[in-house]
């Protein structure tokens, strides 16, 4: 069976996007992970060969159970893989230990989940403070950075609440403030506006574009084509390998599709 | 383009140019602005149809230009219109024989019919996406029109992903 769905002229007229002569911020080398419980082994991802550019934006689609979040999960090294290479900067690092990898969190990778994963014992302002410090900021510089995200995220006045007294969009641009806390080069997104209306997913979208100008890059699962739409490619995940990888091409204004999408009847 | 024509002479009489420029302002720069010519010979139809009449006014400057008026069984028809029940959008089912027969005569196969599929669907949504940015929020009507939009390709994509996972 074939390990990568891409035909061959799949890549040729689209282009792959991947950033030519100078090393990608992330690569994978055919990462697989498989779970096994009670001797039932799942293949979850299976020979993923991905690769992402310095401050480039992609977003990752599928149906659900084709492996999204177990990949994203295994490049932040929340779990680890099974097989195959994660390369990170230049250096692999898919044999790195817990610590390793909780070290290499800390400088170079943001994450945000799905349900914001807050720290409910501690106010936002120390959720947001915490990985400053765990990297080594001083408590100054920690705080410094922490007012600047809260109030470009428009959080200021909410520094001192607990995060359950926040509504579901205020806690994600919550989440999102942490994640940005050390600058990492890499931000990993699962979901972040699956649990969000539509204007809170515009504000969180705000924000993600700012993080991408200002030259992060992001990994982002999604299922909102929307929020899909705004990335510079789309990698679409099928049971477990990469199904398609491509840029996106804006439809130029007032070629057939959009207008048939914007007509009215009557 | 019969009814939104005979709606907005149901306001004031108007001729055809106006007409036009009527239905883009009102529905904002996203709408596919109607062809001039389409707009005359609706005009042209429903006179015939006994819906709406006309008259030549003279412009000093100009060629006369020709107003319309909605006539009483014009206004009829219009509330007849308006009191119905519209039928939603159908699924756009082009792609779906496509995707379902092309394989069975085996001329493509269905990822790479359904990748090609996606990335139309998600240029698309790019483009509403822009055009969303570049609308005025106090636009309230230009704004529901591309959400609308957006809401009905973010089914298509989600249709595509149920045929991605049953089909393939």
């Amino acid at each position: 069976m074939s390990r990568h769905w891409l035909g061959d002229g799949a890549r040729g007229v689209w282009g792959d996007g991947s950033p030519r002569g100078n090393t990608p911020l992330l690569r994978t080398a055919k990462l697989a992970k498989t779970y096994r419980t009670d001797g039932v082994a799942v293949e979850a991802v299976r020979g993923v060969d991905i690769e992402l550019g310095i401050g480039e934006f992609v977003a990752v689609m599928g149906p659900s159970g084709s492996g999204k979040s177990t990949l994203l999960h295994v490049l932040a090294g929340l779990e680890p893989s099974t097989t195959g290479e994660i390369w990170l900067r230049g250096q692999r690092v898919d044999g790195l230990s817990t610590a390793g990898w909780a070290i290499l969190r800390r400088r170079h990778i943001g994450f945000v989940f799905q349900f914001f994963n807050l720290l409910s014992n501690m106010t936002v302002a120390d959720n947001v403070e915490l990985p400053a410090l765990l990297a080594g900021a001083s408590a100054r510089q920690a705080r410094k950075r922490r007012e600047d995200l809260l109030a470009e995220l428009g959080l200021a006045d909410k520094a001192t609440a607990a995060p359950a007294r926040l509504s579901g969009g205020e806690q994600q641009r919550v989440a999102l403030a942490r994640a940005l806390a050390n600058e990492p080069s890499l931000l990993l997104a699962d979901e972040p506006t699956g649990n969000l209306d539509s204007s809170n997913t515009r504000d969180v979208l705000r924000l993600l574009r700012r993080a991408h100008d200002s030259g992060q890059a992001i990994l982002m699962v999604t299922h909102d084509a929307r929020v899909a739409s705004l990335a510079d490619r789309v990698i679409n995940l099928f049971d477990g390998m990469v199904a398609d990888d491509a840029r996106i091409v804006p439809i130029p204004r007032g070629v057939n599709g959009v207008r048939d999408v914007l007509e009215l009847r009557g | 383009m019969r009814q939104p024509l005979l709606a907005l002479l149901a306001k004031e009489p108007a001729h055809g140019y106006e007409l036009k420029l009527a239905l883009e302002q009102t529905f904002g720069q996203a709408y596919p602005s109607p062809n001039i010519g389409q707009v005359y010979v609706t005009l042209k139809r429903l006179e015939q149809d006994g819906l709406v009449r006309s008259q030549d006014v003279e412009q000093t400057t100009r060629p006369n230009k020709r107003v319309y008026e909605l006539t009483p069984a014009g206004r009829e028809a219009l509330s007849t219109w308006v009191d119905e029940p519209s039928d939603g959008p159908r699924i756009r089912d082009e792609f779906f024989v496509k995707l379902i027969l092309a394989p069975m005569a085996g001329l493509a196969d269905r990822m790479a019919l359904m990748n090609k599929q996606r990335r139309h669907y998600l240029g698309l949504m790019r483009r509403l996406t822009e055009l969303q940015a570049d609308t005025d929020p106090a636009d309230t009507t230009a704004r529901l029109l591309i959400e609308g939009a957006v809401l009905h390709l973010q089914a298509d994509l989600d249709w595509l992903e149920r045929c991605q996972e049953e089909l393939v």
